[in-house]
């Protein structure tokens, strides 16, 4: 039992020890940042202290939360859907020559079109709801997700695809044992990027034009000057970000479990 | 006694963008190993050596000429011989066990009795306690006999082994050796090897084949009259070093 505390509180120093560092550097920041706001007399609409946002999202923590779910919601289902259709095209153009050929040239073209000029266009089409938020959260993860996965199933050492076929493998075989697995390290890399860019989505399609979310009250509080409003909701926004980032780097320890295993 | 594997007129070339021109690699090789027997092949770097292998290995055909494997469809030959590449090639999602019946795992065969085979060798491979291990975390030798222990689990006839201790210090490359030696009484199986190692071709060997440049037709064999079972200690004999005297200049100078 006592083994078990001391081995607890090992964790725990060994984690802090990876975190305090930036911690205490975002607490000196803060600090600065109210030190000038104070001495420089800043007016609360023009740079709101982080007391102000503290305070800010403790009176209206309820609106902000509603609002963070909502846009939690359209990441969650934006980004799920481009994690398949990713994955789906992404192997399906790794497998096929045919689909390489037709297939990867449109889709790299393709991201030469903003994706903040399409939104006000899905806006037209499908209204002010879910839909169209959703798509554009599953259009911007779409690319780093679908490019990763065909790199990841690509980029293989040869002689382990001749191994394979000295042992008699097909290539239905070699695609299963070999390439899934091999691409998943680099599956996670594009699903890093896609994150981090699906909030980016989530908050540019709600500007376009939304009745909820983060990204709608940033729009509304602005002409309201509440700047403090417009910090509580970026706030919140990383945190987001970090949340799911995280549940990200998680997923990868458990399923790409041969990287975090150490040389003797 | 007939050969078990047959080569004749073997031709092969590859266009080099250098020279935008075809480069022979082999020319006109006539070869031939017998069942139970240790061949090596021997030659500098560039000579076709791995090139020989992957064509009998069926990664690779040849331009001309004819081949002849004892109870094997030449056409659908790959699959069929067992190839140990230089490098281990172990998949690193995949512990020492699953490694190491990966061929039983491509020919669907039950995964417990696979796993029962495996297990029941790891032993004589030096790889007990170490079944549950990925591969990142044993030793280079061990990397190199759960390669093995792969290659021997399919239970082909004929192993082709390309410079298989190559990438291993050279202490660790003698017991492999000797280790190599037990195995192949052990299983019964006749063995191609690449190496550019002399000594080790000597030692381990029946006959050996010496390639020049790739540029030369001539493929020299040597016949290695030294007692089995063989030790460290024949390395030191005279009969030993005669091999080692006769092999030499034929290498050319790049062995110098």
């Amino acid at each position: 039992m006592d083994k078990k505390i001391k081995q607890l509180l090992a964790k725990l120093i060994n984690e802090s020890n990876k975190w305090l560092p930036a911690f205490i550097l975002i607490v000196i920041l803060l600090f600065i940042w109210q030190i000038i706001c104070i001495l420089a007399s800043i007016p609360k609409w023009l740079l709101p202290m982080p007391t102000d946002i503290l305070i800010e999202l403790y009176q209206h923590w309820d609106l902000l939360l509603k609002h963070s779910f909502v846009t939690l919601y359209e990441i969650v289902i934006g980004f799920s859907f481009s994690i398949i259709t990713g994955l789906i095209i992404g192997g399906f153009i790794a497998y096929s020559k045919t689909l390489e050929k037709s297939l990867y040239p449109i889709i790299i073209s393709s991201q030469t079109i903003p994706i903040i000029a399409i939104a006000p266009i899905l806006l037209v089409w499908f209204g002010y709801g879910l839909l169209p938020k959703v798509l554009v959260v599953g259009l911007i993860a779409f690319f780093p997700i679908a490019v990763n996965t065909i790199d990841g199933l690509k980029t293989i050492d040869e002689d382990i695809i001749n191994m394979m076929k000295t042992l008699g493998a097909s290539k239905s075989q070699i695609f299963k044992k070999i390439q899934i697995p091999n691409s998943l390290p680099s599956i996670f890399t594009g699903l890093r990027i896609g994150m981090a860019s699906s909030v980016i989505g989530a908050v540019i399609s709600e500007w376009v034009g939304s009745s909820e979310g983060l990204g709608y009250l940033m729009i509304r509080s602005k002409p309201q000057f509440l700047t403090e409003r417009v910090f509580a909701a970026i706030f919140l926004l990383s945190v987001i970000g970090l949340l799911l980032f995280l549940f990200v780097n998680y997923c990868e320890k458990k399923i790409v479990y041969w990287k975090t295993t150490s040389n003797l | 006694m007939d050969p078990i594997i047959n080569i004749k007129n073997l031709t092969k070339s590859f266009f080099d963008i250098l020279t935008n021109d075809y480069t022979v690699i082999l020319n006109d090789i006539d070869f031939y190993i017998n069942e139970g027997e240790i061949v090596s092949l021997i030659g500098p770097s560039g000579c076709g050596k791995s090139t020989l292998l992957n064509i009998i290995s069926g990664l690779e055909d040849p331009d001309r000429g004819e081949i002849a494997i004892t109870n094997i469809d030449v056409d659908n030959r790959l699959g069929e011989l067992s190839y140990m590449q230089q490098k281990d090639l172990l998949l690193p999602w995949k512990t020492v066990l699953g490694n190491s019946i990966l061929g039983l795992e491509i020919l669907n065969k039950d995964k417990s009795l696979s796993e029962q085979k495996a297990l029941a060798l790891m032993d004589t491979f030096g790889l007990k306690g170490y079944e549950n291990y990925f591969p990142n975390q044993i030793s280079g030798g061990m990397r190199q006999r759960a390669s093995f222990l792969r290659t021997i689990l399919t239970d082909k006839k004929i192993l082709l082994l390309d410079e298989p201790f190559s990438s291993l210090d050279s202490i660790t490359r003698l017991q492999m050796q000797q280790w190599l030696l037990e195995l192949w009484r052990k299983f019964n199986k006749t063995i191609l090897l690449v190496t550019h190692d002399i000594d080790e071709a000597i030692f381990l060997s029946d006959r050996i084949y010496v390639m020049k440049s790739h540029l030369s037709t001539s493929i020299n064999v040597i016949k290695v009259d030294l007692r089995r079972p063989r030790n460290r200690e024949v390395v030191l004999e005279q009969s030993f070093l005669n091999i080692k005297k006769q092999i030499l200049p034929m290498l050319g100078n790049e062995y110098g």
